[in-house]
């Protein structure tokens, strides 16, 4: 079943879950911002700017604390079953990796308020290039599992989990471009050392776009695979059903969404019986 | 439903019927309420129709293409469902679903309902139990059933526990009947708030201890089922904490079936779940499962309280 078309007996249990859904979704959009303008701020060398990323900090963890404060009263109020239980343990799963990439905006962003005064200027300029470039990949990343998160799709795992990949090796050619610079001028290694935490935060932020797209399978289909590889992922993409589930309350058959195999089969024996 | 999980299932029912040593037990045999000339009874499950595994190894009872009609209403649609040792399956579903009607089936509750036609074959360790020699008062015993409504009889706690043992001579003296009082009783876990009262009306005990009462009833006949329609919604959350733990206990010896109306009950109580819908299994599974990922999408709209 992907998709959660038709509503509780209990109105007031659609409204507790869409008000957490637009919350964490909110929460999505303030960290995406924060990540962007820190990276900002480090390639202008703009200090004013990296200090608003830091003062909207606070923002962040609030939403954090809201939103689990939210899931634990709903859990509590509605005691939630099957897909219900599902969405409240991927959200509350999803609005922790969003905390995390929301303290490495501010890692980030304290790095560019602060620490590179005394960068040597052909690594700040190397370090403000390659940030730009995986903060690209990351952002868009982040907003693609944020996407997917908002449509239930659990097809975008496979996609972000490649593109993490690739993700990982811009930071490992990152990493080369600040040594080679440490070995021009082993005086300035404490500034490297600074801007290699910078690397590692944005490195880190596709890691957890990663785990909130993985959530998704988890909301749609029940299956944690926040452990699994890539290729366990592309056999769910490409498996994936095409249209929503079935809603004629007719008893024999089963909703889709189950393993992949299965779905093909049941695909190819409906178009058969029809 | 695709083919290879039709074929899945008919491996599945097929083993225990291997199992059975003279191969006619379960089979073959001719319920008492099945019209003349109607087909035999099928023992193999239909594939196709429930999702999940109706099946389990060496179960206790076996239910195969049951089908039950209140005169033109077919109440009960062609279900297979095992139940097995040592676990508690609840069955749940709306008002009208046929979990109730199901239960009955299983020691022959609705002969007694003018009307009612069962169809099929119910199985109780490898015994049609719509036996024309099967004799239901020792059904009864076997297959014992707690109601939603405590009923007591009208008789003293003691003889309220003792009237079971009496009638199928299952004590030779006082002595021993006194012994299966108490240890129904202590089974029970009512042993000690009614031991100095022993001789006091059934009647005069709280909901939740009249229900343990009936529950010492059910257990002083040793039973291999005990059947319980729900059994705590006359009762105050205090003493269907009670009941609930009881049941847990009362696993260890006995297998249960729970109709509940309560899907929490359902999920802290039980081991599987059967979810019915206008008179068809639509699913069985793992408690754990058909609460958290339920495969079919009436269980899904029904454990979450949508439409359906």
């Amino acid at each position: 079943m992907n998709e959660l078309s038709e509503g509780h007996i209990v109105r007031g249990y659609d409204v507790d879950l869409a008000a957490l859904r637009i919350k964490l979704l909110e929460m999505g959009g303030l960290v995406l911002d924060q990540v962007q303008v820190a990276v900002r701020a480090l390639a202008g060398g703009d200090a004013a700017m990296a200090r608003a990323v830091l003062a909207r900090e606070t923002a962040v963890n609030d939403y954090d604390v809201r939103i689990e404060e939210d899931t634990i009263a709903l859990i509590a109020r509605r005691q939630p079953m099957g897909s219900d239980l599902r969405v409240l343990i991927s959200i509350t799963r999803a609005v922790a990796d969003l905390e995390r990439v929301g303290d490495e905006a501010k890692k980030i962003a304290r790095y560019a308020a602060e620490e590179n005064m005394d960068h040597p200027r052909p690594a700040l300029r190397k370090l403000a290039r390659d940030a730009r470039n995986m903060s690209r990949l990351a952002l868009a990343m982040l907003r693609d599992a944020l996407d997917a998160f908002d449509r239930m799709d659990p097809r975008a795992a496979a996609d972000i989990s490649r593109r993490d990949a690739e993700l990982n090796a811009e930071f490992h050619a990152a990493l080369r471009h600040q040594v080679s610079v440490a070995m021009e001028d082993p005086r300035r290694l404490q500034a490297t050392v600074s801007a290699v935490f910078v690397l590692k935060s944005l490195e880190r932020i596709g890691d957890h776009a990663k785990g909130i797209a993985r959530h998704v399978v988890y909301l749609v289909q029940g299956r944690d695979v926040r452990h699994e590889d890539t290729a366990v992922l592309t056999g769910l993409e490409e498996s994936a059903p095409g249209g929503g589930s079935s809603s004629d309350g007719s008893p024999p058959e089963a909703h889709d969404g189950e393993r992949p195999a299965d779905d093909a089969q049941r695909g190819d024996s409906r178009r058969a019986a029809s | 439903m695709n083919d290879a999980v039709a074929e899945e299932r008919e491996k599945q029912v097929e083993r225990p019927a291997e199992k059975q040593p003279d191969g006619n037990a379960g089979l073959n045999l001719k319920p008492s309420q099945r019209q003349p000339g109607a087909p035999a009874p099928d023992l193999r499950a239909h594939p196709g129709k429930t999702v999940g595994t109706v099946t389990v190894d060496n179960p206790v009872m076996s239910s195969r293409g049951v089908n039950v009609y209140y005169g033109d209403k077919h109440a009960i649609k062609n279900v297979d469902l095992d139940i097995g040792r040592n676990q508690v399956i609840a069955m749940i579903g709306p008002s009208g679903c046929g979990k109730s009607t199901f239960l009955r089936c299983l020691n022959r509750m609705n002969d007694t309902i003018e009307g009612a036609r069962v169809t099929g074959a119910i199985t109780l360790e490898g015994r049609d139990i719509y036996d024309r020699k099967q004799d239901v008062v020792q059904l009864r015993a076997r297959v014992g059933m707690v109601f939603q409504k405590p009923n007591p009889f009208p008789k003293s706690i003691y003889d309220n526990v003792a009237y079971g043992p009496k009638i199928h001579g299952l004590a030779s003296d006082r002595v021993e009947l006194d012994e299966i009082v108490q240890t129904s009783l202590k089974r029970a876990g009512l042993w000690e708030e009614v031991k100095d009262r022993l001789a006091q009306p059934g009647t005069s005990l709280s909901g939740g201890q009249q229900q343990r009462l009936c529950i010492a009833r059910t257990i002083a006949v040793n039973p291999e089922i005990i059947l319980m329609d729900e059994p705590c919604s006359a009762l105050d959350p205090i003493a269907t904490a009670r009941i609930e733990d009881l049941i847990d206990e009362l696993r260890e010896s006995y297998a249960i079936g729970i109709v509940t109306h309560s899907m929490q009950q359902a999920a802290r109580v039980s081991q599987r779940t059967a979810y019915f819908h206008l008179g068809d299994l639509i699913e069985v599974g793992e408690t754990d499962r058909i609460f958290t990922n339920p495969r079919h999408k009436l269980t899904e709209d029904y454990i979450t309280g949508r439409f359906g």
